[in-house]
């Protein structure tokens, strides 16, 4: 039999995700201790805000979210150069909608679209290659940000460029990897995270393989899990569990997504076109081996090699706590900006940025300081 | 990070599919994935098809629920 | 006014959006330099009395994209929320202008099927287009054509609503489903190319405000929410006062669809522009009478009653989620983009 939409459903079921409450609420009882959780990734930040876990989750239990939202972990200079480069006459830049309000140094995509900058918005990669396809006479750049999830699109689409020599299309890359944040999170030594919950697209892509070190190294569990409620549910009461045993494992939450060898075809892909290379995570620095660079065999269409721009000097402001909080070192409320001059409006830092920054999630669903009488 | 959701693959042609969600249609690449049919489900992100979604695991998960919910009840 | 601190800063499409950037600019510009009372309480409609009767007063634009889009068009769009603006007011809609700014080279025959548009629609609601002006400007100083409105109405006694009237324990209701509108006209846009069959919502509401205008005084507050959505206009209502409002996700209407797109794109539906939706604020003894009313109506089949009025917090709008928790829904922040992470 095939899969059906009510299978799908059943994992937004309310009366399972009341009874796993409940069963959270005893098995925390039983372990009495503090426990932090971290989710690594910010579509689980934002789906974990959205359901309301956090204000049912008992008051031993934690959770606080990591760096994989790539906005929040985007340096500033590539921001810088992406702008500079929307400033080139003759020049399309196209990127995903989540890099349009980010802050650069002294502008960001949105305000420059303001000044008549051609900054274009698209839902996928293929979507900037059609507009590389249709405009001959222009350089498009599309900003190639985003994890395992995504560089493989990227990928495909630079493979296709270079089949059929569509050479005004380029890519400024960001991407970054999952496993080496997570070796630099488990290596830290003031890190008191007790389980991580893995983010189930990224592992869709590389599979379950990657995140053994975690529990052989570390002896820290993870969950790869899903995104409904049922699965975030399911996850925290499996790390939960293995807590309670004293037992380090990873589970597989979204079996039904992850394979263990995850998608050779699409790693196949980035192996052809990026290579590995150390990069600065935005407030951390730099992580060994946890970026993608594009390969020399494809470098008529690296933006970052073949587009000469001059770019101001980047600067990080001041004071903003981003870096450590996306480390979970710290919590938004923590940052001195948060809630006063630092908002979703006239943000300082990328955490306040993106939708799924812990700032912005903290910000929006309600965890504020007290201030404007709320 | 990563927006993606489950769709069905309604229509199919080499490596190009019409992905249907909830009554939307899209076109969208199948160029990640070998062997997808139609009628079959998959992760979408950014327009790509990036993972086939196993009905079998599906189904496992579910049933872990149920055995969570067993224990205790016993 | 003009300070140091803003003269090089630019209005960007985030301050149209109808969340907290719009409210900034409607505030500290128009509101600081316009000053008077009836300007002061913002709302859908200016408000006085001339003669001891007293009158609903609205003013709008519309430059939408694209011009025509799944279940109306500009022209339809421009009539329906001019007559809305005044309805939520409680006033009985009556005379339209319309002025219209085209930009050079418009096929003639779009205009002609823009006026029709706005004829057949005021002809159904009974109102009259009695003044207006054009203007043609030159191509690429408009997006093909922009649509300024006012509209006068008139207010029966007994009937005053405001904010101030709300009191802890007031119901919410919407005669609809959220999100319609926006899904229509962004799915229509070049550059998603998602095709859903989901029509915008567009529709005059002044008949069905009027079948439960005889509440008299047990109808506190109505508002249309447009741009930002239902989570800004709740948020703009509790804004500076002693209440706040709890929502039940599992009571508000969203169609599948709607719910498909936002899943799709990471939109909210929450803050989805609607243009034939109202939220009542009723005193909780007629909220059911009223559900059933609206219910008889072919714009209020699926109103349902969505929240109320909550002193556990002030100046807040909360929900409680399907899945027992609760949390925040904050004012719209700027224009909400499509994202993939």
């Amino acid at each position: 039999m095939e899969m059906s939409k009510d299978l799908l459903d059943g994992f937004s079921d309310s009366k399972k995700t009341r009874i796993l409450t409940e069963k959270i609420k005893k098995i925390a009882q039983e372990i009495e201790e503090e426990i932090t959780l971290m989710e690594v990734c910010g579509t689980h930040t934002v789906a974990i805000f959205k359901s309301g876990i956090k204000s049912i989750l008992p008051e031993n239990v934690k959770l606080i979210s990591g760096p994989g939202c790539p906005v929040c972990v985007t340096p500033n200079t590539y921001l810088d150069r992406a702008i500079s480069l929307s400033r080139l006459d003759d020049l399309i830049l196209t990127t995903f909608g989540d890099m349009m309000k980010v802050p650069g140094s002294s502008s960001s995509l949105e305000k420059e679209k303001t000044r008549g900058r051609d900054i274009r918005m698209v839902y996928s990669t293929l979507d900037a290659f059609k507009i590389a396809k249709e405009n001959p006479n222009k350089k498009v750049v599309f900003l190639g940000v985003g994890f395992e999830t995504t560089a493989p699109t990227v990928a495909f689409a630079l493979k296709e460029a270079k089949t059929k020599s569509i050479k005004n299309f380029c890519v400024l890359t960001a991407h970054k990897l999952i496993p080496p944040a997570l070796r630099f999170l488990a290596q830290s030594n003031d890190l008191k995270v007790n389980g991580f919950i893995c983010p189930g697209h990224v592992s869709t892509i590389i599979g379950t393989k990657p995140y053994e070190f975690l529990v052989d190294e570390f002896k820290i569990s993870c969950v790869i899990s899903g995104f409904e409620p049922l699965d975030l549910f399911q996850s925290i009461y499996i790390l939960l569990d293995r807590l309670k045993n004293k037992k380090a494992r990873i589970d597989n939450q979204y079996s039904r997504a992850v394979k263990k060898e995850g998608n050779p075809v699409a790693l196949n892909l980035m192996e052809e076109v990026f290579e590995q290379e150390d990069s600065v995570w935005r407030g951390i620095g730099v992580i060994p081996n946890s970026g993608l660079k594009i390969k020399n065999v494809y470098r008529e269409f690296d933006a970052q090699e073949e587009i000469e721009v001059q770019v101001e000097k980047s600067q990080e402001p001041k004071g903003c706590l981003c870096g450590l909080v996306i480390q979970g070192k710290s919590s938004p409320l923590d940052c001195p900006f948060f809630a006063k001059e630092c908002t979703p409006q006239s943000p300082i830092g990328p955490c306040m940025v993106s939708s799924e920054g812990s700032c912005q999630a903290y910000f929006k669903y309600g965890q504020k300081k007290s201030s404007k009488g709320k | 990070m990563c927006l993606g959701v489950p769709v069905k693959i309604i229509q199919k042609n080499k490596k190009e599919g019409i992905a249907e969600f909830k009554g939307i249609k899209r076109k969208i690449s199948l160029e990640l994935l070998d062997k997808v049919k139609v009628g079959d489900y998959v992760v979408l992100h950014a327009g790509f098809a990036i993972q086939k979604l196993d009905r079998k695991e599906a189904l496992k998960t579910l049933k872990l629920f149920d055995e969570l919910e067993a224990i205790g009840n016993e | 006014m003009i300070t140091k601190s803003n003269s090089g800063e630019k209005i960007s499409l985030s301050h149209g959006a109808g969340g907290k950037l719009s409210l900034e600019l409607i505030s500290h510009l128009f509101k600081e330099n316009f000053k008077n009372k009836i300007l002061n309480r913002l709302e859908d409609s200016a408000v006085f009395s001339l003669n001891e009767q007293r009158i609903a007063f609205t003013a709008d634009s519309y430059v939408i994209q694209p011009i025509f889009f799944p279940g109306g068009d500009i022209g339809k769009l421009a009539v329906c929320g001019t007559i809305n603006d005044l309805s939520v007011m409680g006033a009985k809609p009556l005379f339209l202008s319309c002025s219209l700014i085209i930009e050079e080279g418009l096929d003639k025959s779009i205009l002609q099927k823009i006026v029709l548009s706005m004829k057949k629609t005021a002809q159904k609601a009974r109102v009259q287009i009695v003044t207006g002006d054009t203007k043609v400007v030159e191509k690429g100083s408009a997006d093909k054509i922009f649509i300024n409105t006012s509209g006068i109405g008139i207010i029966s006694k007994g009937i005053d609503l405001g904010k101030e009237k709300i009191k802890i324990g007031d119901k919410i209701i919407i005669n609809g489903t959220i999100g319609d509108h926006a899904t229509a006209v962004l799915s229509s846009r070049a550059g998603l190319e998602f095709q859903t069959k989901v029509k915008s919502d567009c529709a005059f509401l002044s008949d069905l405000i009027s079948s439960i205008l005889k509440f008299k005084d047990k109808i506190k507050f109505m508002r249309d929410p447009t741009r930002g959505g239902l989570a800004t206009v709740l948020n703009e209502m509790v804004s500076g006062g002693n209440f706040g409002v709890l929502l039940s996700e599992e009571k508000i209407p969203v169609r599948e669809e709607v719910k498909g797109f936002c899943e799709l794109l990471g939109y909210d539906p929450l803050y989805l522009a609607n243009e034939g939706k109202v939220i009542m604020v009723v005193a909780p003894q007629i909220a059911e009478k009223i559900l059933n009313i609206l219910r008889k109506n072919p714009l209020g089949k699926k109103a349902e009653i969505i929240g109320e009025i909550t002193d556990k917090f002030k100046g807040m709008v909360g929900l409680n989620t399907r899945y027992g928790g609760t949390r925040v829904v904050d004012m719209l922040l700027g224009e909400q983009f499509p994202r993939i992470c």
